[in-house]
């Protein structure tokens, strides 16, 4: 009884934790699809163990994955990642959890807005997993979904696939409006801009993000749905034959426009993933090097530039589409200014540690190992974004290296900082320190093992989506004993995230009890007051003369 | 619970209500829908060998009825809006009532349309000009109905806060109207494109 009632209440706060335990089932269960892959991978045609028996005939009969069911795992594996574990639990828990809460609002602006927004979230989440058990399984066209591949794909899988993400846009858009509208209306008074701290600007610039963007893959949706159940052609060229047969449909459809719709979406997707994550970077390297953030001002800056340029680069993810030099020319250029910003945000966290009292907590440990794996990420991607460099890199592991060095041992490791730190703001109690040190270095080490070797793989050619993780390729044979590398490294990233869910449970009961303000942060969200004003900027750190070595936002300046 | 500040005064500083504001982000959301759905349009037309004259399969007369009839029952909407600011309760009933008409003439009128095409064996698959007639249209009757069942609200169980809340009521009518006034506006758009270009 009491659960159902969280499930109806209106709060941010309880909305906030349900879409953060929702979205860690999903991040979990998306790591459970891929760690069949990674066996798969590095033992082709060997059952799985353990598990292979649950996986049912028609998807892996004796245990054994067939190529079919390795499509799914794969296709879903992105999706439920992406769309279902880290945007709601970057936007959704964290966004709603502290957005208000830092702008000193008692609310979001639509709170019943708000709980429909989690409603239409977990639909979607339903509505995928359920699709694993329809004839013919779950979507199998990867998580871009190309056409016409994913127009002709048999069975109800890629249906059930757009009307999930169908779901999960309206939810986003129901969130994004909330999230502006609460950080434009509700700031508490003495809030100016200038005065949020950044993790609030970084919610502010995503959600606009998914304001905007996510109509696209919805369009795209429709029409691909028209094209799947109604028979129409927008996405069938004329005179495609299939197994043989010419295609009894109207043609004079465009394969492109499907990928312009979906990478005009999923672009700007990219930067959903990374903003919130740099913000709660922001907030945790403030807090635990004691100094002002460095370069506060040129971050919000840039954080505007990175969302207004997030529009225009989504064709370099299409350069071997044969859409011309001229339009190749411009996405390149576009893309290469687009890393200034990021450059300059990356660069103004890094400066902000230097001369610092550096507190090693768990939560810093995990924003420390985020900057150079972030910084990994986004350098190997400058090959991808030159169209010349990414003639031979495209759609090889290397692609897939440089993706997950952002999202993995980026994104999560944020968010795993976020959780560690705002756990004691949620339930009074710390997480424990040991266990905590355990996971971020177990996970630091792991999630190495697994990514570098994808950048070795790709330069020697090896195509990502094979069945066999390149067995039957000559060119694949000098870096092939990498992938059992890859896979035992991802079993052990499996055994350290136990480290993590032990503490999540074992805290929640037993962790260590501690006051309103355990890190002595100045944001609002640590105050205790009912009705908060700010006095000054986010972070008055070890300020002279000043009676501690912070100074928070809601504390009245002493008459002078 | 404290009461969500800004949902009926005006924020000084922003000049907004949070409804407003809302409503506004939504619209903008909503721009880029149709604006995909429109590239669509505009990116299948110009890579297209032939493309029929979309004068002839269409009936203009029809559309340019419709036509009249949406923005005639935006200027009712608005108007029903001003009977509340006036404070005459009766007037914006009467004014909201015809805005409904309107809306279901049009939908009446967009029904004919489907099923003449569908009669003379013309679907969403035919051509890919039929199949984004049909997607267009459609996912803009769907904007129109869920506007009517917003308005229908606002005219029956809704119109109850006018006893309770009058300023707040006025102000959800006043919102209502800006998405109504959208979805006459997309009309406008679709009708030069599909019916006239």
């Amino acid at each position: 009884m009491r659960f159902f009632k969280y499930l109806v209440s209106t709060d941010h706060k309880v909305i906030g934790l349900l879409y953060a335990g929702t979205s860690l089932c999903f991040l979990l269960i998306g790591f459970a699809l891929v760690l069949v892959m990674r066996w798969q991978l590095a033992y082709p045609g060997e059952p799985v163990p353990l598990v292979g028996g649950l996986f049912g005939v028609a998807n892996a009969p004796g245990g054994i994955v067939l190529p079919e069911f390795y499509n799914q795992l794969g296709a879903m594996h992105g999706t439920i990642m992406v769309f279902l574990g880290v945007v709601p639990l970057a936007v959704g828990a964290f966004g709603n959890y502290l957005v208000p809460l830092q702008v000193g609002a008692h609310d979001m602006a639509f709170p019943r807005l708000n709980l429909g927004s989690y409603w239409f979230y977990l639909a979607g989440g339903l509505v995928m997993l359920a699709s694993f058990f329809v004839t013919g399984g779950a979507a199998n066209n990867g998580w871009t979904s190309y056409a016409p591949l994913s127009d002709l794909a048999p069975g109800h899988g890629q249906t059930l696939w757009l009307v999930g993400m169908g779901l999960i846009i309206v939810s986003s858009l129901l969130g994004a409006i909330n999230v502006i509208t609460t950080i434009v209306q509700l700031r508490a008074p003495g809030l100016t801009w200038f005065r949020l701290p950044f993790f609030v600007w970084a919610q502010f610039i995503t959600s606009f993000l998914l304001l905007l963007a996510f109509p696209a893959l919805q369009a795209a949706a429709i029409l691909q749905g028209m094209d799947r159940l109604v028979g129409t052609s927008f996405f069938l060229p004329s005179g495609l034959a299939v197994s043989g047969q010419a295609l009894n449909v109207a043609g004079g459809g465009s394969a492109l426009l499907w990928q312009h719709l979906f990478w005009f979406l999923a672009h700007p997707e990219v930067y959903v993933l990374i903003l919130p994550a740099l913000g709660i970077v922001a907030e945790v390297i403030a807090n635990n090097t004691r100094k002002p953030l460095w370069g506060y001002r040129s971050m919000v800056y840039s954080v505007f530039v990175l969302g207004f340029l997030s529009f225009i680069v989504w064709a370099h993810h299409m350069f071997l589409t044969g859409m011309g030099t001229t339009i190749s020319a411009f996405f390149q250029a576009t893309t290469m200014i687009i890393s200034i910003p990021s450059v300059i945000i990356l660069s103004a966290l890094m400066l902000s540690l230097y001369g610092g009292s550096i507190r090693f907590t768990t939560p810093m440990l995990f924003a420390l190992g985020f900057l150079p794996m972030f910084g990994i990420g986004g350098l190997t991607g400058l090959p991808l974004g030159l169209a010349t460099t990414d003639v031979p890199l495209h759609d090889t592991t290397y692609v897939v290296g440089h993706f997950h060095y952002l999202v993995a041992p980026g994104t999560l490791f944020a968010l795993f900082a976020g959780i560690y730190y705002w756990f004691p703001l949620a339930t009074g109690r710390m997480m424990n320190d040991l266990l905590g040190r355990v996971h971020f270095v177990g996970s630091l080490v792991c999630m190495n093992l697994i990514f570098m070797p994808m950048f070795v793989q790709g330069l020697a050619g090896v195509n990502r989506r094979l069945w066999d993780g390149g067995e039957q390729y000559a060119h694949a044979q000098s870096v092939l004993s990498l992938n059992v590398t890859m896979s035992m490294a991802a079993f052990g990233l499996a055994f350290f995230q136990l480290f993590f869910m032990v503490n999540l449970f074992m805290s929640l009961r037993g962790g260590r009890v501690v006051g309103a303000n355990p890190w002595q942060a100045t944001t609002l969200e640590w105050s205790t007051e009912s009705s908060v004003r700010a006095y000054r900027d986010p972070y008055v750190y070890s300020l002279p003369g000043a009676a501690a070595d912070f100074v928070p936002q809601d504390q009245p300046a002493e008459p002078s | 619970m404290t009461a969500i500040p800004y949902t009926t005064d005006v924020r000084p500083d922003t000049g907004v209500t949070n409804p407003k504001l809302g409503m506004w982000l939504f619209l903008a959301s909503e721009v880029m829908l149709f604006g995909s759905l429109l590239s669509a349009y505009v990116l299948l037309r110009s890579g297209a060998l032939t493309w029929p004259d979309q004068s002839a399969v269409l009936s203009v007369p029809l559309a340019t009825v419709n036509t009249v009839i949406l923005i005639a029952s935006s200027v009712t909407m608005l108007r029903a809006w001003t009977a509340l600011t006036a404070g005459n309760m009766r007037q914006y009933r009467v004014r909201m009532g015809v805005t409904l008409v309107l809306g279901a003439v049009f939908l009446a009128i967009k029904t004919f349309e489907y099923s003449d095409k569908f009669a003379h064996g013309l679907g969403p698959a035919t051509d890919n000009f039929l199949g984004l007639y049909f997607v267009l249209t459609g996912v803009h009757v769907l904007h129109l109905a869920g506007g009517m069942l917003v308005n229908a609200f606002l005219l029956g169980p809704g119109a109850r806060m006018w006893r309770s809340d009058p300023r707040r009521f006025t102000q959800r009518v006043e919102v209502a109207a800006i998405y109504w006034h959208f979805v006459d506006a997309v009309w406008l758009v679709l009708f030069v494109v599909l019916y006239l270009l």
